[in-house]
């Protein structure tokens, strides 16, 4: 049946299933790839995006489900924390394969969000549902932490 | 043999392997080019082509053809860095992206055919595209030199501007089109080292992929997306070696969105819309499975049945002096057996492919590792000449070997979904992390016995024997097979890089039905875990340090005891504790042709599990091309390392997967990570690869750690958790 969505400002209306992943309406209806399938089961991280601004596993959410809520994917990031964390991620060069990294720029940024200078251990609890096989966590904390310190002026 | 023969010989006998590839399948190589300048869409209207390489834009890129595949490692980085460095392009300018599949143009120098693996990238790069960028200046040189009439000697380069004494200068975008009229010089003069102003240099070369991928822009297979696609997802048999006997599709069509169900050699295919309606039809699929040739056995069958043959004789690998001898004499032999695990690799990107064909030909779209061997496998299946056939790499999203199949496995259903829904039906195939971690292509189950003895301080005798599974045995790399040895099973084991007096290693290579594969470090996975453990456990009885009493045994193996002396004084090593409750462990492993040494720092945390604190590490890989890739490599090599020997395992229960998802196949998480200090050794050799040689020494340098705390080192992987 018809599902209408809003993503990124926009409103969608999509025929799919009642139990259609976020996800997938995302990528196969709407064409948004950035945000990415790794697990399917909420484990990885990958697939995260923003409903009403907090971080959500669009892998896990089924698109009835979503009613007025506001999605957020990585293609409409705007702000000051997501400018600080993506320009973070350049300078030190945090990708290797690059799969996971929306999602954990989209963890990073709503971290920043919450809490503006994260310690160690608050990186450890926001980033910790995000998997990185190439294992590029040295970076991800050192580019938050630097990110933080741009955000601080 | 020195390392230098060991990689020597693997190119040799790669060589060898990749012309029975192109032999076999391949009767008019030369016919499968497809064109590299054709297919390149140039950034502006006029465009240099000096060679396979290079193109340069009248908007005044330069864009490097990678002839490899960037799946992290950095290979688009590193090239572009030495086209760069002979160029003397601006960085700002340089942009990479994938060569189409190409045997001969795009040969990897060490295989013989267009692939990546063993860590080769940068090492066979090195000369050819130094030469590509030498090339393309020479003739912009010479393009303005003829605009300027001035000599081309007068005319010097520097961060991508021509320019000459009379105040005449120019961008190379300027001289494209004149440049490409010219002919391209037959020789060309390389820098002395000693002029590099990117190689080497930290900060001159940041990842030309690191934007797109911070953005969400990269594109990846799954990414694809094109008009009247479909979506195809495969039901593939429970067991390995299983197959279709029949079944009933009607449920699954009565799914919206499902359009079509198909058996293919490797299962049954479900052909939607899209990924989701694809996933529903193939849940309401019923199929019935014969399952008589499937292998049944699972790992505890597995290792009881490897104890037992490590207990016979198997096939020498190497051997000196007389181990047997010098143990059956000894007064206390020292006893160890090592259990290893299958292994999944798990890239974060589940593998896939698109596909579009017809009779005049096919486009195939991948994260092909193996080109050359994808690109006629698919030609073969679809029945077309491999000139007809555009295999277009694409962004990888993670491999660890996992892309680069000898069976070309993934290319192959690929064809097949494609040829059996019928030409001009644009296929993209995707597969789910269950379908990954239990399809099988794992990293071989391993058994390691060994015995060694001390006497007076030193020790005297040393001999492994090794029992698991041969993945070239079969496949078209079978050449590399010499005397019922498969070097890759025992390559690490087989040679020490420790002077010991008398030693053997032998060797049982068991058939089984599971398909196996290399991952990361390959053989190293193993025999370096089996190895610095047993070699830090003999120090420990012949009361020897271990970083003194390696460095001892470590007589002709200079760059080894280099980097190790130098991670010493990195860690400011003053023997394993413990101090505090935290001890100090020490790895150290050549691989690939690089050396790498390690120290972990190591507590026992929550419920006794391993806590590694801090990893210090040096390597030695040659000319130190990407300092910053070097250290990135380094610290995922670890972490990559570290989170399969605490908590990786595949586990096969009466031959079907244990572990099905990330909740179950334990991966290493942020708050798992150590903190990382890394020293690259400078050294003027030739380079060599960093994507492997990272793993192998973090596994025994916990392990070490470990035998200080009060625990065994761990007889068996995972540390964590292991369940056989």
């Amino acid at each position: 049946m018809a599902h209408t969505i809003t993503v990124n400002g926009t409103r969608h209306s999509v025929d799919v299933d009642d139990d259609t992943p976020l996800l997938w309406v995302l990528r196969d209806n709407l064409q948004l790839t950035g945000t990415k399938f790794g697990c399917g089961v909420a484990q990885c991280g990958a697939c995260t995006v923003y409903m009403d601004g907090q971080p959500l596993r669009s892998c896990s959410m089924p698109v009835s489900a979503i009613g007025e809520a506001k999605i957020t994917t990585i293609e409409a990031l705007a702000g000051k924390e997501a400018e600080a964390v993506q320009a973070a991620w350049v300078k030190h060069d945090v990708p290797q394969c690059g799969y996971c990294q929306s999602g954990q720029v989209m963890s990073a940024i709503a971290l920043l969000k919450e809490i503006r200078k994260p310690s160690d251990r608050d990186i450890d609890l926001a980033m910790n549902g995000n998997l990185c096989r190439c294992a590029t966590y040295v970076r991800i904390r050192a580019a938050i932490h630097d990110a933080a310190r741009t955000l601080e002026g | 043999m020195t390392a230098h023969d060991i990689s020597l010989s693997r190119r040799n006998l790669l060589k060898g392997a990749g012309a029975l590839v192109i032999g076999m399948s391949l009767p008019q190589a030369g016919r499968a080019q497809s064109g590299a300048a054709q297919v390149f869409k140039p950034g502006g209207a006029a465009s240099f082509a000096p060679n396979a390489f290079v193109r340069i834009a009248a908007d005044d890129t330069v864009t490097v053809l990678v002839k490899h595949i960037e799946f992290g490692q950095g290979p688009f980085t590193g090239l572009a860095t030495l086209v760069a460095e002979e160029l003397d392009a601006d960085w700002a300018q340089m942009r990479a992206e994938h060569a189409v599949s190409d045997p001969k143009l795009y040969a990897n120098l060490a295989f013989g055919i267009q692939g990546t693996g063993g860590s080769t990238a940068i090492a066979n790069s090195w000369e050819q595209m130094r030469k590509a960028g030498a090339t393309a200046r020479a003739m912009l040189v010479q393009a303005a030199a003829e605009a300027w009439k001035v000599p081309a000697a007068e005319i010097g380069v520097e961060k991508g501007v021509l320019k000459h004494a009379s105040g005449k200068q120019g961008r190379f975008g300027e001289f494209a089109e004149a440049a490409s009229k010219l002919q391209a010089p037959a020789e060309v003069k390389l820098k002395d080292p000693a002029q590099f102003r990117l190689i080497g240099k930290d900060g001159a070369t940041p990842r030309l992929d690191s934007l797109g991928k911070s953005t969400g822009k990269a594109q990846f297979t799954i990414d694809i997306h094109t008009p009247e696609m479909l979506t195809v997802v495969v039901a593939r048999p429970p067991r390995f070696g299983g197959k279709v006997t029949s079944f009933d599709a009607s449920e699954a069509k009565k799914i919206k969105g499902v359009v079509d169900v198909k058996q293919i050699p490797s299962g049954v295919a479900v052909y939607a819309t899209g990924t989701w309606p694809a996933l529903k039809g193939r849940e309401a699929l019923k199929v019935t499975w014969d399952e008589n040739g499937a292998e049944k056995r699972g790992s505890r069958e597995l290792f009881a049945e490897y104890r037992k043959l490590a207990r016979t004789e198997g096939t020498i690998a190497g051997k000196h002096g007389d181990a047997e001898a010098v143990l059956a004499k000894a007064e206390k032999v020292i006893e160890a057996e090592y259990a290893f695990p299958y292994l999944a690799h798990a890239p974060m990107e589940p593998l896939d492919g698109y596909l579009e064909w017809n009779a005049q030909g096919a486009l195939a779209r991948l994260g092909s590792q193996l080109q050359t061997v994808d690109h006629m496998t698919i030609a073969k299946i679809l029945d077309l000449g491999p000139e007809k056939v555009t295999v277009e790499t694409v962004l990888g999203g993670g491999s660890f070997g996992r892309r680069a199949q000898p069976t070309s496995e993934l290319a192959a259903e690929l064809a097949q979904v494609a040829k059996a829904i019928g030409p001009n039906r644009p296929v993209k195939l995707v597969r789910t992390r269950e379908d990954d971690l239990s399809g099988g292509y794992y990293r071989p189950l391993f058994l390691h016995r060994l015995r060694g003895a001390v006497k007076d301080g030193k020790i005297t005798a040393w001999s492994a024997s090794l029992v698991g599974q041969s993945f070239l045995k079969g496949s078209p790399f079978e050449a590399m097979i010499k005397d019922g040895i498969d070097p890759v099973m025992v390559e690490g084991a087989n040679e020490l890089p420790y002077e010991i007096a008398d030693f053997r290693c032998d060797l049982h290579t068991v058939d089984v039905g599971v398909p196996t594969l290399w991952w990361r470090s390959v053989g190293h996975t193993h025999t370096g875990y089996a190895v610095e453990c047993f070699i830090d456990q003999l120090l420990q009885a012949a009361g020897q340090d271990p970083v003194a009493g390696r460095l001892a045994l470590m007589g002709k193996q200079q760059r080894l005891a280099n980097v190790l002396k130098a991670v010493a004084d990195l860690a400011k090593w003053n023997g394993p504790g413990p101090v505090d409750g935290r001890a100090r462990g020490v790895g150290v492993v050549e691989s690939f042709g690089s050396y790498v040494a390690q120290i972990a720092e190591v507590s026992l945390g929550e419920g006794g599990e391993p806590k590694v604190h801090k990893v210090w590490c040096a390597v030695d890989c040659g000319v130190a091309v990407n300092p910053d890739i070097i250290r990135a490599q380094m610290e995922g090599g670890i972490g990559f390392g570290l989170g399969h020997a605490l908590y990786g395992e595949l586990t096969l229960d009466q031959g079907r997967p244990v572990q099905g998802n990330f909740d179950s196949y334990r991966s290493l998480r942020i708050n798992e990570m150590p903190e990382v200090e890394i020293r690259i050794v400078p050294s003027t050799e030739k380079p060599t690869g960093v994507g492997e040689p990272g793993v192998p020494p973090i596994g025994p340098a916990v392990a070490n750690a470990l035998a200080r705390l009060g625990r065994e080192r761990p007889l068996s992987l995972p540390m964590v958790g292991g369940t056989v």
